[in-house]
């Protein structure tokens, strides 16, 4: 049944995503492209981009956006409850709590462990994207023909923009975008 | 004005409601600017919540798991309203991307064979491993500046054990939450100090 599939998968995202944004982007990379093959990583990446460029935690937007793929508005319903349950459940009772005792100190203590542990899973999550992106066949080879330079040198520019320059980075990802459309016009329609 | 009065309620409900669905609509860049924008709403302009109490329930939005948007959300809508206004706010915060995401879902099905629409997204996700990258070089210096050499192991750790390992996030996830809580539970009741 793909409704209480979604709604399962889903259901864990909203559960094991601590620090939001960011970090919710492996588990959702895991439930969506390694587990269920609901996406290819291409286009989980896609969807890591729309993100960026639209309104709305990613969470909620890879669920409208799976739940549609696979099973129509349905899906993408369930698939959007099942990710904002845990929240609710879990976040009413913390506030709950809070407004009764105001100490919260040993759930601050856990939750510092877990910060490095969210830092080195969005770490992951930013490999695989650039592995894809830079590796024609998403492995780190360096035959010829397999290296996307003009992807490292966009990549480059997009870290200086974002660093140095301290460029929205809506902003740089459109010029990423820009770049490579200019590049593809130039090449296959204008044939320089 | 911040003592609310209970035949007000279905005024409170309706402006939460207004107020989250027009932040979700118009919020880019993630969950911290939507909880700014929270804050900028009820705090100082209506006046229901006071700053210190909003800092608190700001911190419960961001250690619970979850969307921070939607989290936000929850805290302000049961601070305000209990229960009914956990509804209201949460249905705020998520009608916006999902009335988008469907529409562009749509669309994505159209357009993913189209050469031009399939230049601007390969473009981009360099330039998207770009923001990764330095998103996760600040949170990264973050933890390298605790000094805690702990942190820092967990960090190396997990990275490697997801990355080349592939074990499941989750199990890495409750492993560091159960050590983190009996680390806290330890410094607590002194059980390391010898």
């Amino acid at each position: 049944m793909i409704y209480l599939k979604l709604f399962i998968s889903f259901l864990q995202i909203g559960c094991f995503s601590f620090g939001g944004g960011y970090a919710a982007m492996p588990l959702i990379q895991e439930q969506v492209v390694t587990l269920n093959h609901w996406l290819t990583l291409d286009a989980f990446t896609d969807l890591v981009t729309i993100s960026q460029m639209t309104p709305g935690p990613i969470a909620v937007n890879a669920a409208t956006f799976v739940g549609t793929q696979i099973a129509g508005t349905p899906g993408a319903i369930v698939a959007t409850l099942g990710c904002i349950l845990p929240s609710c459940i879990f976040v009413t009772m913390l506030a709950f709590i809070y407004t009764k005792y105001r100490n919260l100190s040993l759930l601050q203590g856990t939750l510092s462990a877990l910060r490095p542990a969210v830092v080195a899973l969005i770490a992951n999550a930013g490999v695989t994207i650039l592995v894809s992106a830079f590796f024609r066949n998403n492995a780190v080879s360096f035959v010829s023909g397999n290296v996307e330079i003009r992807m490292i040198v966009y990549f480059i520019v997009a870290i200086v923009l974002l660093r140095k320059v301290k460029l929205n980075p809506i902003l740089v990802m459109v010029l990423c975008g820009g770049f490579e459309v200019g590049y593809y016009t130039l090449t296959h329609v204008i044939h320089i | 004005m911040r003592e609310l009065n209970p035949n007000n309620k279905k005024h409170v409900l309706f402006t939460l409601f207004f107020a989250t669905l027009y932040l979700s609509t118009f919020t880019f860049g993630g969950g911290y600017v939507i909880v700014t924008l929270l804050k900028d709403k009820f705090v100082d302009h209506y006046h229901w919540i006071d700053e210190e109490e909003m800092l608190d329930l700001v911190a419960i939005a961001q250690s619970s798991p979850g969307a921070i948007a939607v989290n936000g959300a929850i805290v302000v809508g049961y601070k305000l309203c209990g229960i009914p206004g956990v509804f209201v706010s949460v249905l705020g915060a998520i009608l916006p991307p999902m009335v988008i995401l469907s529409v562009i879902s749509l669309f994505y099905q159209a357009f993913s064979t189209n050469p031009y629409i399939s230049a601007v997204l390969s473009g981009m996700s360099a330039g998207v491993g770009a923001v990764i990258a330095s998103v996760v070089w600040d949170m990264g210096s973050g933890v390298v500046k605790t000094h805690d050499w702990i942190n820092m192991v967990i960090m190396v750790i997990s990275f490697c054990i997801s990355y080349f390992l592939n074990v499941n996030v989750v199990i890495i996830i409750i492993t560091v939450a159960v050590f983190g809580l009996i680390r806290t539970l330890g410094n607590e009741k002194g059980w390391w100090k010898k």
